[in-house]
């Protein structure tokens, strides 16, 4: 999901570095200095082409109109009309750069050729690695992860979720950071399920260290692992309602008290995005 | 049960079924096989389990932790913890402020070392900004001093806890005077003793104060001596060794298994740590060793800090010589931040006959001489800056283990969702490993040598 | 309570009052209700610099039967106000509490959810102490002005004289003026 994010006209007129596929990496090759920016992408692909990105940006659905978050007839900010679309989801084309390429190869080496089937999309952006996997194959494709020598992702560090409201049909991603202290690599896996169905399989069978980080995903948004021994409240009181962490929960706060003034909470306040 | 049943060791010895249970007669020296029997028969009914609450409020838990026990006796038979008595919102407060003003946030997560937090999180940013590599070679330095400065304030926030929970409060007070230098220090060069809000995306926001370097180097004189005398009382007392040895057992494959980092696994045997193997902030450019036991248990962990304390000291020495090395050039030749005017913070505090405030040449410069500067203050103060949409992860080695920030931003000024993964989150699960079918006061020094911080656990 | 509280108004309450008051003042254990941030300033106060052991309070007791002052030290999260209330519950009259921090003064940065806006809502507070966190100096002023009030605590009858007077004289305070030294009483 990188790719600048084109605002208003002249917001944000600073340097555009290319994104994908950058040098900047972990471990090795971080100890040899400055990197220099890498050549840009010369391909003749037509997808790259201006007027192609340009299309691609208008089909994605508008998530945010106008700014300083005022609306109606008060907004004088002659940014009323403003419209920021969703940032089209890119998949980075072969060949990914450092060590990604090798875990690809390796992780369809274990899957016996599966790789497409797996994995739906592929993002290797700002030296990091991140596959979208399909979600009913996720136990399977972390025990490879996890088993075989080329890949050895031995560590789990954890599961987080994030709520897309605006992505309907993938509102729920489950992110999974796995390390691997036998060849220094990291990896990130994503998982999506949809808001009328928000079950993901659990990881605790191949990585039992998710499993708390699995009950904070339930709690927090409500991603319901299946496999998992005791899916219950970790954070929250046992018997809260709701999923504190989901785009559609209010912060909750009240409103600031000054002699004279009332601020409102922080989620009602005026804000700049 | 009729006698014929259930043979008696003793002559005359008998056990009947009644209304209130079981009851046995005893008559002779058999009471060992009586315990035995009733042991092998898990008679529940008769009371040998019960469930104790070491409730949130408890000295010995470093924090609201919450621990169940069921008891035989002495024996822990099994121990939930439960955590979440500190939750505070901190990652959802965070996409409700710019992605500066997030940096006072997090830091309150890990409060025992809360200039990791910030770094984590703002090497995430710095990644989402891909202005990695063009963060300031003085502010990385000064990152890495306070970093290792704070290394040494966490680990006796660990290890003098850990004396008070055993009994033993001169290794507090020991632990505690040592800490206070390493405070002093930190309010020194950063204004706070805690929860700084220092390191920032592009840089750290101040330079250091005059008199700092002198002071850095003073803490480095006395305090190696002042932690050896912490060591004499401790290191080699039979009531702590005693205690801490062979307790708390979590061998490397249990490590992998739950996902366990830092001193935990430097104690099972593998040198793994992020410093060397995945170097941020110019680690790489640093001389210093990883200690390293295989333990396994909690007195090779408490060995390991220490070791850490010092290592980190030797870390610190060499920053002050880069440091000194560099001189005083100013903030234009040798700047803390990052000179991207749209990233870059651009207010310099300085104190003025009327207290702190921005400093009089910044004023000169954005009302008189640069209406850019002008515009980008105002922008930047109100708004912040706008980050690339995409997700980042960057994980540094805290003094607890891995302490990851996930960040995903949407292209706006606020953070889309900020995760921090706490290393002690995922070491707390390692309680039942450790001290399932050990004893109760195990429990003590099991959970202090993991030294959980539970605002990072709960956040 | 005890004795003291049934003794009838006049020079012997008087006397009672002050040896009471004196020697409650000069040894109050404090509960260890460490929570947060400020809990690990709490730990520093009873550290060798600024030392909570010359006021006689390091001896801080765990179980809140034997506690007289509860320092609230840091954010009281949802689930843990339940566990609050009953601690202090439990703990036996003549009881304080000092609020330290932002956090559990009023909620502090985190306006939300999760946090408690204020301690109290769920226990009534003594001193609200400011900051985020308070200096160990800070909570040692805060603990010598509580030691302040205990010492000038009134039993029985002119409890609860002094209890009326009190609350009279805050009634009538508006927010601009400061309440004088002498009224600043319990």
């Amino acid at each position: 999901m990188s790719g600048p994010d084109e605002t208003s006209p002249d917001e944000t007129g600073r340097d555009q570095t290319p994104k994908a596929g950058s040098e900047e990496t972990h471990g090795a090759q971080a100890a040899q200095g400055p990197v220099p920016p890498p050549e840009p992408a010369e391909d003749d692909d037509a997808a790259n082409l201006p007027a192609r990105r340009g299309e691609e940006r208008l089909s994605e659905p508008v998530v945010r109109t106008g700014m300083f978050g005022t609306f109606g007839s008060s907004d004088t900010s002659g940014y009323g009309r403003l419209q920021v679309r969703r940032p089209p989801p890119i998949g980075s084309p072969r060949p990914y750069g450092s060590y990604f390429d090798d875990v690809a190869d390796a992780l369809d080496t274990a899957l016996a050729g599966g790789f497409g089937d797996a994995i739906e999309r592929v993002v290797a952006d700002r030296g990091e690695l991140t596959f979208h996997v399909r979600r009913e194959r996720l136990p399977e494709v972390a025990a490879r992860l996890r088993d075989d020598p080329a890949l050895r992702f031995e560590l789990c560090t954890g599961v987080s979720g994030v709520h897309y409201p605006d992505d309907p049909g993938r509102e729920l991603h489950a992110v999974y950071h796995l390390l691997s202290i036998t060849h220094n690599r990291r990896l990130r896996l994503e998982v999506s399920a949809p808001d009328s169905d928000p079950h993901i399989l659990s990881l605790v069978g191949v990585y039992p260290a998710v499993n708390w980080h699995e009950r904070e995903t339930w709690d927090f948004f409500g991603i319901i692992f299946d496999g998992h021994p005791a899916l219950t409240r970790i954070e929250m009181p046992d018997d809260w309602k709701g999923h504190p962490q989901r785009k559609d929960y209010p912060l909750g706060g009240i409103p600031v008290e000054y002699r004279g003034a009332k601020i409102p909470a922080p989620d009602e306040r005026r804000h700049y995005s | 049960m009729t006698q014929a049943q259930t043979p008696h060791a003793a002559a005359g010895a008998s056990d009947a079924e009644t209304t209130e249970g079981r009851v046995y007669t005893v008559s002779g020296e058999d009471w060992d096989e009586i315990v035995a029997a009733a042991n092998e028969a898990r008679d529940f009914e008769s009371g040998e389990r019960i469930v104790v609450n070491m409730g949130p409020q408890h000295p010995s838990t470093h924090g609201v932790l919450r621990l169940v026990l069921t008891l035989e006796g002495e024996t822990v038979a099994e121990v939930r913890p439960a955590i979440g008595y500190l939750h505070t919102g901190i990652e959802k407060n965070m996409e409700y402020r710019t992605w500066t003003q997030g940096v006072t946030f997090c830091t309150r997560a890990d409060y025992l070392a809360p200039l990791h937090n910030e770094a984590a999180y703002c090497l995430a940013v710095e990644r989402l900004l891909g202005i990695e590599d063009k963060i300031p070679e003085r502010a990385q330095i000064i990152r890495v001093l306070l970093l290792e400065l704070n290394r040494i304030t966490s680990h006796l926030g660990g290890i003098a806890p850990l004396g008070l929970e055993l009994g033993a409060t001169t290794m507090y007070t020991q632990g505690a005077r040592l800490r206070e230098r390493g405070l002093d220090l930190l309010e020194l060069i950063t204004g706070l003793r805690m929860n700084h809000a220092y390191i920032r995306p592009g840089g750290v926001v101040q330079d250091l104060p005059p008199g700092a370097l002198e002071a850095v180097r003073a803490f480095l004189d006395t305090a190696p001596g002042l932690l050896q005398e912490l060591r004499r009382l401790v290191d080699a007392n039979p009531i702590f060794v005693g205690r801490n040895k062979g307790v708390a057992y979590l061998d490397l494959a249990a490590c992998m298994a739950l996902g366990v980092t830092g001193p935990m696994l430097r104690a099972a045997g593998l040198p793994w740590d992020l410093r060397k193997s995945q170097p941020y902030c110019g680690y790489e450019t640093y001389e210093f060793d990883v200690p390293v036991t295989d333990s396994c248990d909690a007195y090779g962990r408490y060995e390991i800090r220490v070791a850490e304390i010092e290592q980190s000291m030797r870390i610190i020495g060499q920053c002050l010589d880069r440091l000194a090395a560099r001189g005083s050039a100013g903030p234009d030749k040798d700047p803390v931040m990052i000179r991207d005017a749209k990233i870059g913070w651009p207010a310099s505090l300085s104190l003025g006959p009327d207290g702190l405030g921005p400093s009089p040449e910044h004023i000169k410069h954005i009302m008189g001489q640069s209406m850019e500067a002008l515009i980008h203050h105002f922008k930047l103060i109100t708004e912040g800056f706008r980050v690339p949409a995409g997700q980042a992860y960057a994980a540094i080695e805290a003094p607890r283990g891995e302490l990851g920030a996930h960040v995903v931003s949407d292209g706006g000024t606020r953070p889309y969702r900020v995760h921090l993964r706490d290393p002690s989150f995922n070491h707390l699960q390692s309680v039942a490993a450790m001290c399932e079918g050990g004893q109760v006061a195990d429990l003590i020094p099991a959970v202090a040598s993991i030294d959980p911080v539970m605002g990072g656990v709960d956040r | 309570m005890g004795l003291e509280e049934k003794l009838p108004s006049g020079v012997l309450l008087t006397s009672v009052e002050k040896v009471a008051g004196w020697a409650r003042a000069r040894s109050v254990w404090p509960a260890t209700f460490g929570l947060a941030c400020c809990a690990i300033e709490l730990f520093q106060t009873g550290g060798p610099r600024h030392d909570l052991a010359r006021f006689g309070m390091e001896r801080a007791s765990a179980t809140p039967r034997q506690a007289d002052l509860m320092i609230v030290a840091g954010r009281v999260s949802q689930k843990m106000a339940p566990v609050l209330r009953q601690i202090y519950d439990q703990m036996s009259e003549p009881k304080w509490v000092i609020s330290m921090g932002v956090c559990a003064s009023s909620g502090g940065m985190f306006n939300n959810y999760a946090i408690v806006q204020g301690v109290d809502h769920i226990v009534p507070v003594d001193i609200y102490l400011p900051g985020c966190p308070p200096r160990p100096e800070m909570l040692m002023d805060s603990i010598l002005k509580l030691h302040d009030r205990i010492m000038n605590m009134k039993l029985g009858k002119n409890r609860d004289r002094q209890i009326t007077e009190l609350e009279e004289a805050r009634l009538g305070l508006t927010p601009l003026r400061l309440a004088a030294p002498e009224e600043a009483q319990l």
